[in-house]
């Protein structure tokens, strides 16, 4: 079979490119060669491939950059049992996702340069996917101490965060903006006031027949509002991440307008679902932030759609049975995503609203750049790192056949349309026809 | 005795404001004093008669001790006050002191004071003369007199120098002093640090702003390192002291950046391995550190001479 990673070079011929960067989606031909991309476009082998090199027919099925995920949450170090950086990277082989940044909330986290270490030399292990680790913003993700910001971003870390939690603190907040624009690095904030977000789902009619404890949707715009004033004040760069509500949209549109160095993120619940999926007290529904209201998401797929949102993330956090099958107010929050990126975003291209090459801006070349990490585009020189997928092909989500540890998803049993065919990163084929490629299990 | 050329006024409280002529006017009689120091006569009677009250709401040993020296090599009575001891903890209020030692009628007071301003306010309470011995973030002048001092006696000149002033800037009283001296003396001045320790908008005092050793360091012919305090070393405005050395403590890695024959200063106590390495604060080649004791004693001296010595009332102009 060919493979691009022996250096020999290999033709992907007879495909629809979507290119983000140009935002062109036309017939064309990829020529990868030593793990990198050799040529590409529309006129590429038009009149045929020349004798000699190796050629994939990508039959009229879409081949894009790799999917860049921002934002995935593994079990490892501390929870083994809910997710490795093997099961991880299976899953992102079978999602088309070909780099993702990890989260620093594990056990111990991310505040010490060591960590970041160890993620790099285990993603060179598992060899399934670019695997970026994020640092702690503060010592423990307590909120309290910066963490060794200097440190942990010379060791290789991508940006900083506290994961799911907000900095509470004004204070902290803007001397965290200070100190990461002495470093010239990202800080990445879940913006939802933690005093008024105590509770399991959004407050609301539906919260209120469940008699569950609530978190205000008003959360989002009184911890971002603050923090776009922070951002006014130092001048540091900040990321907005799983923006949920109409307000969150509206304020980080407006910064945006007024040139604030800001940029935000989604995840594909925030748009494809809203609060009555929690039901009968679904506890695969819940998350951080909680799922809001249908005007919420009709505002974030608008978000989406005129780039006042930036990055699409996966959001992807597993749980196990035991941290789901509890009292909803007691569940663990989060759901898998990484085998259900791709299908869910191409809802938006399947309801009109946004075209592939728009789409993959917000999955793969804006991810890519706001983070400087070297995937996300076709360009002569960057790593092969591709997806190829049929856009049309219907299916129905069942967690039974996750490569992930587990299934906890809010879109089981949903029927969607688009599917990964091939996954290739670095050249190498390392996922296609819903399997591992033998080389790369053997490997 | 050279005399002073230009007027001084009453107070030293800072050196904002103050003009060249006068800054040079101090340093050249600074000047004089570091030959009486080095005499083994060190016994001057400028100031017989006089009395010099320091009074000290912030503890202090080295400053304090330099003003002490200084005034009684001018054959001045000296009296120590550590306030922060006795009166405050009575419930005695700044201005009840100023009142009280006023009445007795002093020379002189040396006042250091925890907060911004608190000088500028007993300077306006007494009828004596005020020197500024630090006074919170504000100004520390004598400070700023004997790193000017220091450089101008190695370097010929201030005048067209490059200097960094490195660390934490944001709660540095002798940075805001070296600050304005230097710009008026016409040097160029570049403030290196973390954003966290850097004062809003400093760059309107005239200085260029750098969060890197690298850049910051680049071509200067002088490295001044302040003092890190230990509150401020873990966690709210730098991580820790080994992030903050990796980065912004001085060490012999960065000092290549410099331009070559380029001096090390420190206005003490030092942090070894915190802002300063040992490797270069030691290095008599470069390091000036025991020179600004040195000439600190001379500097103290020319501005209690040149304020209480007689010299004032003998000039045109004075105050």
């Amino acid at each position: 079979m060919a493979n691009g990673s022996d250096g020999r070079p290999v033709a992907y011929i007879n495909a629809r490119l979507i290119d983000p960067s140009a935002d062109t989606d036309q017939r064309g031909a990829v020529l990868i060669g030593d793990g990198k991309i050799l040529d590409y476009g529309a006129n590429l082998f038009s009149g045929g491939a020349p004798y000699g090199i190796a050629t994939v027919d990508c039959r009229g099925h879409c081949l894009a950059p790799g999917i860049v995920d921002l934002r995935v949450h593994t079990g490892e170090p501390g929870e083994e049992h809910k997710e490795t950086f093997d099961t991880a990277g299976r899953a992102a082989a079978a999602g088309g996702v070909t780099s993702m940044c990890i989260l620093p909330d594990t056990e111990p986290p991310f505040d010490d340069a060591s960590l970041i270490e160890f993620v790099a030399r285990r993603a060179r292990q598992v060899k399934l996917a670019k695997m970026y680790a994020y640092g702690a913003l503060t010592l423990g993700l307590k909120g309290e101490q910066l963490a060794e910001i200097g440190l942990i971003a010379e060791a290789g870390a991508v940006a900083f965060t506290d994961g799911d939690r907000a900095i509470a603190s004004a204070q902290l907040m803007r001397r965290a903006l200070y100190y990461a624009k002495t470093f010239d690095v990202l800080i990445v904030q879940t913006p939802q006031e933690p005093s008024l977000s105590t509770g399991a789902m959004n407050s609301g009619e539906i919260a209120t027949r469940l008699g569950l404890g609530s978190s205000h949707r008003l959360a989002e715009a009184i911890q971002l509002e603050r923090d776009m004033r922070l951002v006014e004040m130092t001048g540091g760069r900040y990321h907005a991440s799983k923006i949920s509500t109409a307000e969150g949209v509206d304020i980080v549109r407006r910064a945006k307008a007024r040139g604030l160095k800001v940029t935000c993120d989604t995840a594909p619940h925030y748009f494809a679902l809203n609060e009555i999926a929690v039901g009968d007290y679904r506890t695969f529904a819940k998350v951080v932030p909680p799922l809001r209201a249908e005007s919420d998401r009709q505002a974030v797929v608008e978000g989406v759609r005129d780039g006042t949102i930036d990055c699409i993330v996966s959001d992807h956090r597993p749980q196990d049975v035991e941290s789901k099958r509890v009292p909803f107010a007691l569940a663990e929050p989060g759901v898998v995503g990484l085998e259900t990126l791709l299908p869910i975003a191409l809802e938006l291209y399947h309801n009109g609203q946004m075209s592939l090459p728009r789409i993959w801006q917000r999955l793969a070349a804006t991810p890519a750049t706001l983070f400087k990490l070297p995937g996300g585009r076709l360009e002569k020189g960057a790593p092969a790192d591709l997806v190829l997928f049929d856009p049309d092909i219907a299916w129905v989500i069942d967690p039974e056949k996750f490569e992930s540890k587990t299934g906890n998803t809010a879109f089981d049993e949903r029927p969607t349309q688009g599917r990964a065919l091939m996954t290739v990163l670095d050249g190498r084929v390392i996922h296609r026809d819903n399997k591992l490629w033998p080389e790369t299990v053997a490997a | 005795m050279r005399s002073l050329s230009v007027s001084m006024p009453r107070d030293l409280l800072g050196i904002e404001g103050l003009p060249a002529a006068s800054i040079s006017a101090l340093l050249d009689l600074s000047e004089t004093y570091i030959d009486t120091n080095r005499s083994l006569v060190k016994r001057r009677d400028t100031l017989s008669g006089r009395t010099v009250i320091n009074l000290f709401f912030e503890a202090s040993t080295r400053t304090r001790t330099s003003f002490e020296v200084a005034a009684k090599r001018l054959g001045a009575d000296v009296i120590n006050m550590e306030v922060a001891a006795s009166s405050v903890k009575k419930g005695e209020t700044l201005l009840d002191t100023a009142m009280t030692l006023n009445a007795m009628l002093p020379d002189a007071l040396v006042v250091r004071h925890h907060d911004s301003g608190a000088v500028n306010l007993l300077a306006q309470k007494v009828n004596c003369s005020v020197i500024n011995g630090g006074d919170g973030q504000h100004e520390h002048p004598t400070q700023a007199l004997l790193d000017a001092l220091t450089i101008r006696r190695r370097k010929g000149r201030l005048e067209g120098l490059l200097v960094a002033i490195c660390g934490d800037i944001l709660h540095s009283r002798v940075a805001r002093s070296n600050i304005h001296l230097l710009k008026t003396m016409g040097a160029q001045v570049r403030v290196v640090g973390p954003a966290t320790l850097m004062p809003t908008d400093i760059d309107r005092l005239g200085v260029e702003v750098h969060y890197s050793m690298r850049t910051g360091l680049k071509d200067v012919d002088i490295v001044m390192m302040l003092r890190l305090q230990t509150e401020r070393m873990s966690g709210s405005f730098v991580p820790s002291v080994s992030e903050f050395f990796r980065f912004f403590g001085l060490d012999e890695e960065k000092m290549k950046a410099t331009r070559p024959g380029a001096l090390i200063m420190h206005p003490g106590p030092m942090n070894r391995g915190v802002e300063i390495d040992s490797a270069v604060a030691d290095d008599l080649q470069r390091s000036v550190i025991h020179e600004q004791v040195e000439m600190g004693v001379a500097v103290r001296m020319a501005c209690l001479d040149a304020l209480i010595g007689g010299r004032r009332n003998a000039l045109p102009g004075a105050a």
